[in-house]
């Protein structure tokens, strides 16, 4: 009985393969997109988890200086000496070959068992070859293709390292990172013998630090990682609306079916079992293929994803994808909850439906206006509902709710909207054929309302990413010409070399402004401070969101303390706040400034005050004021004079170029995930158009009876699709407009700490306008010579008496 | 002569072979009169009246209107030929759902650029619809459905009403009555009537009377 029910019901999809076809792959669609992101923030995770893990961050239990300096290698000795057992540790980043790379020193012979990572006594390393000048850098696969052909020590192969990890010898590394003498911080051993003198003693600038489970990059990036899954569920969702309208037409006409299987005697818990059984068995093949096909879209996104993060965090993600079970598990899990989701109300129906209820293939779709208003209702609803988040929520998952509620809100007015505007449309024509075309593309609205409802979402967030991403750029553009006024930047290699260029250049230039910086803890978070010289430079460009009159003065003279916003934002920090530096000086906040795509907070103070106050700040870059014309002769001069590489002079403009493809890399991601889920959205228009179509032959039958030829009919069939897609499109520039606002003034502000303002675009509406309708046309364009190449026989059929 | 169809014969390919719908029929319509054609299901009834419309072509034979083969005309002057001068009313009804009876009443009229506003509303107040000219074709009964199709039919004024089984769908009484309020139209545009019907009784109401066998007229 159970495989006859379960080959009648599987038996619909034999006659209806286009329909099964659409259902996978809305289905596979939605769960690609998914998974792809899901791949990405899993590989990108992965990797900060082992970058944690390097040299046992998270398991022992460090010291390091309260400051967050680097400490001097006789607090280790003088730890040893006391009895302490602990392991000296340094890290920093150097450049080779254009690749910057975090350098790790170790000391092989004291690091505890928990942190070796690597066992460098093994044969293929040796304990000699790496303690021992050259040394031996321990890096990953990938971090040793990027190295091909630089000048490094030896290399050695272990894939335990995160990619972008240098592991080497802890004098090897003070040499590279030019701080003899300089450790960051020590590893305590957890075998602590119990006689050991008290740290406050031997090192009383010394604090315990706990193990950190989760870096840094972890949760800088988390926004990041955030936005992605939020793109994966909106195109899931998507997804999901061919999928709940291929699964509910499918039911609705298997009817008879079930009628008739019931009226033989299938009980309806067993019928509904069977239903549920061929939905898992549909969502697992699709789910499978989905998942396979995400790995696909996330193997080519991935690339431009590691250099965002590699850009905008100096997050290293390797390029490359490992497989993952999580996602497999995750993709084909969201996949049958997605489809039994879709299927619920269907399901649900067929357990209500009297054994003798008449079948009905046109019901599913005949929504009545009624309901259509129910579902504006429940639309305004969360349209109001997205507004108080806005109003009285905080954090990034609040955010990123608001944007759900107003996104489903609109989508849930979208059919009663187009509704009203076609009844105007239909009162305002003349012609009966005209009439009879806006009337019959109210009819159709049913069927067509989740493809549009679709196609509203992801034209909405075409238009308000795409305003946040130009509005964005306009913004970084503007920024930029503020932020870097002068005409070279020049990095020297040593503190040495530093003073001979900087007295070199006094003779040639205008101007040489010290950027010199330091870093410390200040609100619990790390901040870089930079000191800045009293110079019209910076009072004349510097990109300010508030100050006091007098900010510059007061920085000249030791007085004030400058802000970026994200530290503002993060401390809600106001101008007259005392911010705390270095050995209990603390200065008042005179101004906050603007300071885009830096995910850290920053202060800035005069460059006396940060000498005094950070003896040990880095004192080499430099910026230079001279006439534009006269700067590539300087930089050329320059170079010659002292031998300094390429990247250690650059211009002003090649300093932008830099910024600008960074901030084009980092919005790759977003462009493509974009187009994907305008792409699932035609394919929505087209599943449902190819569904109807069948039908529609009934519709059109009549008309094409009275005188209208095929090829008008397909034409108008065309121009219906044409039409709704550009409604649609209208409506969805005011959401596309709100989703566009809620991103730059809620979710940027939760995520990165910065606020931008918004500016407006229409050419680019103008262009997605264009690009909706394309799609549309595309999506009803088969359908429609399917129509032209109907034989009258087939259209007679529909007034035959023995049918 | 109004209507001619001389030796026209139409097969249509099914799973099991060629089948023979209609074989070397003839026969003739003058305008004003009206025919009746009877014969058992599949016996090509229907396919005849599709082809004395213009909605299929014959494979053989010719189909004249006035004095114009219509089986050698292209799907653009079909479909003109249809939007003139022919009203068509089917077993179904096949009113057009998204309009309301009073746009579903003047639509062919209007596409046939015949339009007459007082002939339309005469005819919405003999077929007792002028209450119901704002609702949809859902919202009528049967009978109210079919007086719409008859008047849509009328409402351009063609020379010939093809009817399908025009009162299959409808009890007896509300048949008849349907019945009775299209043969006085009829009369009064003067157009020539081709229905088909099974119901002899019916039939014999209609000034002629042909008889289908298999294809054939006997």
């Amino acid at each position: 009985m159970l495989a006859q029910g379960f080959l009648a019901l599987l038996s619909h999809w034999r006659r209806h393969r286009l329909q099964l076809a659409m259902l996978l792959l809305g289905l596979a669609l939605a769960t690609a997109l998914w998974s792809a992101v899901q791949a990405i923030n899993g590989e990108a995770r992965a990797s900060y988890a082992r970058a944690a893990a390097v040299v046992g961050q998270d398991r022992l239990e460090q010291l390091v200086r309260a400051d967050g300096m680097r400490l001097p290698q006789s607090d280790y000795i003088a730890l040893r000496k006391a009895g302490w057992l602990v392991s000296p540790v340094i890290e920093g980043e150097k450049r080779f070959d254009g690749e910057r790379l975090r350098i790790l020193g170790i000391d092989p012979v004291t690091l505890p068992r928990e942190a070796a990572q690597v066992d460098v006594g093994a044969e293929d390393i040796g304990l000699s070859r790496f303690i021992t000048p050259p040394g031996l850098f321990i890096v990953s696969r990938e971090t040793a293709d990027r190295l091909a052909g630089a000048a490094t020590p030896p290399l050695s192969i272990s894939e335990a390292l995160p990619s972008g990890t240098v592991l080497t010898d802890i004098g090897i590394a003070q040499d590279l990172l030019d701080a003899p003498g300089q450790l960051s911080r020590l590893l305590i051993d957890p075998r602590q013998p119990t006689a050991a003198k008290p740290l406050a003693e031997v090192a009383p600038h010394l604090v315990r630090r706990a193990p950190v489970a989760e870096s840094d990059l972890s949760r800088l990036t988390d926004s990041f990682h955030l936005n992605l899954t939020a793109f994966g569920l909106l195109a899931f969702a998507v997804g999901l609306f061919i999928v709940h309208s291929a699964i509910g037409l499918a039911f609705e006409q298997r009817r008879p079916v079930i009628r008739t299987l019931r009226a033989v005697g299938l009980p309806l818990r067993t019928l509904i079992g069977l239903m549920v059984a061929e939905l898992l068995v549909l969502s697992t093949v699709a789910g499978l293929i989905g998942v396979a096909l995400g790995y696909g879209v996330a193997a080519l996104l991935l690339p431009d994803v590691a250099a965002s993060l590699r850009g905008l965090y100096g997050a290293e993600v390797p390029g490359t994808l490992s497989i993952r079970p999580s996602v497999w598990g995750l993709g084909l899990a969201i996949a049958v909850a997605g489809t039994l989701a879709s299927a619920a109300s269907r399901l649900w129906r067929i357990a209500a439906m009297p054994l003798l209820a008449p079948a009905r293939p046109r019901a599913w779709s005949l929504a009545s206006e009624r309901s259509l208003r129910l579902q504006a209702a429940a639309g305004l609803a969360l349209l109001a509902a997205a507004w108080l988040i806005v109003g009285f929520g905080a954090g990034l998952v609040a955010g990123f709710t608001a944007l759900g509620a107003m996104l489903l809100g609109a989508a849930l007015i979208l059919p009663l909207l187009l509704s009203v505007l076609l009844k105007l449309a239909a009162a305002l024509s003349k012609g009966v054929v005209a009439q009879w075309f806006w009337a019959d593309t109210r009819q159709q609205l049913p069927g067509l309302s989740l493809a549009l409802m679709a196609l509203l979402l992801a034209l909405a967030a075409n238009a308000g990413v795409g305003t946040m991403v130009q509005s964005f750029r306009q913004t970084f553009v503007g920024w930029l010409d503020q932020r870097l006024p002068s005409e070279l930047y020049v990095t020297t290699r040593s503190a040495a070399e530093s003073l001979q260029v900087r007295e070199w250049l006094r003779q040639r230039s205008d101007a040489v402004l010290p950027i010199w910086n330091a870093e410390l803890r200040m609100f619990g978070q790390p901040v870089q401070v930079f000191g800045i010289a009293d110079h019209a430079t910076y009072r004349d460009h510097w990109p300010m969101l508030e100050a006091e009159p007098d900010a510059w003065d007061r920085i000249a003279r030791g007085e004030g303390v400058l802000a970026n916003e994200q530290l503002m934002r993060r401390a809600a920090l106001r101008l007259g706040d005392t911010i705390p530096l270095e050995a209990g000086v603390s200065l008042p906040l005179v101004g906050v400034f603007s300071d885009y795509g830096n995910p850290k907070g920053q202060v800035i103070i005069g460059v006396d005050m940060l000498v005094k106050l950070f003896p040990d700040a880095s004192r080499l870059r430099y910026a230079v004021r001279i006439a534009p014309d006269r700067a590539p002769q300087l930089a050329a001069d320059l170079r010659r004079a002292f031998d300094l590489p390429l990247e250690n002079v650059v211009n002003q403009a090649t300093v932008k170029d830099f910024s600008l493809k960074i901030f084009e890399r980092t919005f790759a991601v977003t462009a493509a995930l974009n187009v994907l889920t305008l792409g699932v959205a035609g394919l929505a228009i087209f599943a449902s158009l190819l569904t109807l179509s069948g039908m529609r032959l009934s519709q059109l039958a009549p008309a094409w009876a009275m005188g209208l030829a095929l090829r008008r009919l397909a034409l108008l069939e065309v121009l219906r699709s044409a039409a709704l897609a550009s409604f649609t499109m209208l409506a969805a520039v005011p959401v596309g407009l709100g989703l566009a606002w809620m991103l730059l003034a809620v979710i940027n502000v939760e995520a990165f700490g910065w606020r931008l303002p918004m500016h407006l675009f229409p050419l680019d509406w103008l262009r997605l306008f264009l690009l909706a309708v394309a799609s549309a046309v595309l999506a009803a364009l088969l359908p429609a010579l399917w129509l032209t190449r109907r034989r009258p026989a087939d259209l007679v059929k529909v007034f035959a008496n023995e049918r | 002569m109004l209507l001619e169809l001389a030796d026209v014969s139409k097969s249509y390919p099914t799973g099991e072979g060629i089948l023979h719908v209609l074989r070397g029929v003839s026969l003739a319509l003058d305008a004003g009169e009206s025919l009746a054609l009877t014969g058992e299901s599949g016996s090509g009834k229907s396919t005849l009246l599709h082809l004395a419309g213009g909605l299929d072509r014959p494979d053989q034979g010719a189909i004249r209107f006035g004095g114009q083969d219509i089986a050698r005309l292209g799907d653009r002057e079909l479909a003109s030929f249809r939007r003139v001068s022919v009203g068509l009313v089917f077993q179904q009804f096949n009113l057009i759902p998204s309009l309301d009876v009073g746009h579903n009443l003047a639509f062919q009229a209007r596409l046939g650029g015949r339009h007459d506003a007082d002939w339309t509303d005469r005819l919405a107040e003999r077929l007792g619809l002028v209450k119901l000219l704002e609702r949809y074709p859902e919202q009528l009964s049967g009978g109210q459905q079919q007086r719409v199709a008859i008047g849509r039919a009328l409402a351009g004024r063609p020379q010939l009403i093809l009817a399908d089984e025009p009162t299959g769908n409808l009890d007896e009484a509300t048949g008849d009555a349907v019945l009775d309020l299209m043969l006085a139209l009829l009369a009064e545009t003067g157009a020539a009537l081709l229905m088909v019907t099974h119901s002899t009784r019916l039939a014999a109401r209609l000034g002629r009377r042909l008889h289908l066998t298999a294809g054939r007229l006997t």
